[in-house]
């Protein structure tokens, strides 16, 4: 079907894309490591309490790296009018921003995601904690990506663009920070993470829904 | 009449600070939006009578 | 000349501006005038509250301005929906004229909350669930604001704003589930975060009569806020410049 094939299409080339700027691409991942090392130094080495805050800083940071390359995910697609080019297409601006927040993702979402078991270790947090921090992020991350996207139409083309996405994103993001970081803390406390996860689970399936509606809207009020 | 004299008034049972902190806050927005909005249209109207800068 | 009014004929901006104009000052009197009755009721006639003192007073303006807070989100982003449906420019206007007020009544909430806090539980800020929420609701504010002032193209700005608004209102409920939830969890305190006296029914009444007097006055600055932005927007329709040449007049 073509609608599948201009997600292929758009996710190939934009990784593509991606791979020649790869410094670009590691700058949220370099980031993530060095905000969550900054905690301890700011808080004490003291295991107990770090092991403790570990969780919330873990999301909170990921929150913060995720944010971090929305600039630039419509950015120079507007610049040299190959987004206008692909709004004028008969393609489902749906699927397409769709495609871009999978794009985004991949490339900033699955690393956070790969690295986030060595952070967990630097806080000596056990193998269940570790695994649910992970699990989370790997449900959380998307969401991220999908309202990121959503900013990141919102204001295409602005000044300081991608502190305002930090503004209007973050706020909404709350909730997965809420059940995210809550997850770990059940497991801390020998409870089952299964209601957090589910309800990461269950945003996960509303905004997979309602953010590319919302950001094939704010695309078209951007590029009308 | 809840209040003896004008000390128990303002003293509020030794909660002055507090309940007179809020309403002082309450009081002080609630006359700075006015007069900001106030001034907004002035600008707006001297605008309109001696613009600045190009013609539109 | 039968002048009838129709559903939209308050939505010209011309029509609008003279008919605020008018209400403006009534809105203030009646607002200076039911805030003193509440203010007399509040504080002269409610009794002292016997847990909490005289410290209790303060909800007259707290819960009042909390209301104001959370209605006027949810009438900012039916104004920008009308204006987003109808390609109403007036609609637009009110809602961006809407948002100052509601990120201040937004602090004032939180800022008398942490005042009454302060004597009754023993600190500036708690995190609790309606505080918590009240200050992501003056994030959600500031976003608002944030976003329709740095798009300089007034017609994308109206409509990125407005489909902000909306997305706000739809994740206002999921915020505040979450931070309940969240809240319930980790208060493992005795207090009762939700202290607030059995409210007396002079305590009731003078915190509706509060709230009346905050809605009279949002009225009158909101109409204001609108004013000035339509002289800003409209400045060259043929209207403005009749006014402006009255005015002109009249001062000579």
């Amino acid at each position: 079907m073509m609608s599948h094939n201009i997600m292929t299409l758009l996710i190939r080339r934009d990784l593509r894309l991606a791979s020649r700027r790869r410094t670009d691409a590691f700058l949220p991942v370099v980031f993530f490591v060095v905000a969550t090392s900054l905690f301890p130094l700011g808080i004490g080495p003291e295991t107990n309490t770090l092991r403790q805050i570990a969780p919330g800083i873990m999301w909170v940071c990921a929150l913060l790296s995720a944010m971090l390359s929305l600039n630039t995910l419509y950015a120079s697609d507007h610049a040299d009018g190959s987004l206008e080019q692909l709004m004028l297409s008969t393609h489902s601006l749906f699927l397409i921003a769709a495609s871009k927040a999978l794009t985004h993702w991949l490339i900033t979402g699955l690393p956070l995601i790969l690295i986030s078991p060595v952070l967990g270790i630097l806080f000596d947090m056990h193998l269940q904690a570790v695994a649910t921090l992970t699990l989370g992020l790997l449900l959380g991350t998307p969401i991220l990506s999908l309202l990121g996207g959503l900013g990141a139409a919102l204001t295409l083309g602005v000044r300081n663009g991608g502190v305002l996405i930090l503004l209007l994103i973050l706020p909404l993001c709350i909730p997965v920070l809420i059940f995210g970081a809550g997850a770990v803390s059940a497991v801390d406390a020998g409870l089952s993470p299964r209601a957090h996860l589910s309800l990461i689970g269950a945003f996960l399936l509303l905004t997979s829904l309602g953010a590319p509606l919302a950001t094939a809207s704010a695309l078209r009020i951007a590029e009308a | 009449m809840n209040w003896n004299n004008l000390e128990g008034f303002i003293s509020m049972g030794g909660y002055g600070l507090y309940v007179w902190g809020s309403y002082a806050m309450v009081l002080l927005w609630l006359a700075i939006e006015p007069y900001a909005a106030w001034r907004r249209q002035r600008n707006a109207q001297q605008e309109i009578s001696n613009p600045t800068g190009w013609p539109q | 000349m039968s002048t009838s009014i129709k559903l939209f004929t308050f939505a010209a901006p011309s029509t609008f501006y003279k008919l605020s104009g008018y209400l403006i000052p009534w809105l203030y009197c009646l607002s200076i005038a039911v805030g003193l009755t509440a203010l007399y009721v509040g504080f002269f006639i409610a009794p002292t509250d016997a847990t909490q003192g005289e410290a209790y007073r303060i909800i007259f303006v707290h819960v009042p301005a909390a209301w104001m807070s959370m209605v006027l989100y949810l009438v900012m982003a039916m104004w920008a929906a009308i204006g987003w449906a109808f390609n109403a420019r007036l609609a637009y206007m009110v809602a961006r004229a809407i948002a100052p007020t509601g990120a201040i009544f937004t602090f004032l909430a939180l800022w008398t909350g942490a005042f009454w806090g302060k004597p009754t539980w023993g600190t500036w800020w708690v995190w609790d669930a309606r505080l918590t929420s009240e200050l992501i609701l003056l994030f959600l504010y500031l976003g608002y604001m944030a976003l329709v002032e740095s798009i300089d193209d007034v017609r994308r700005s109206d409509k990125a704003g407005a489909l902000l608004a909306l997305i706000g209102v739809v994740n206002v409920p999921i915020i505040y589930f979450s931070v309940r939830w969240w809240s319930t969890l980790h208060q493992g305190a005795t207090i009762s975060m939700t202290a607030a006296p059995k409210m007396a029914s002079t305590m009731l009444t003078a915190m509706l009569l509060m709230t009346i007097a905050f809605w009279a006055y949002a009225f009158a600055v909101v109409f204001m806020r609108t004013r000035a932005i339509i002289l800003e927007r409209e400045k060259n329709m043929g209207w403005v410049q009749f006014l402006s040449q009255q005015n002109k007049r009249k001062k000579q």
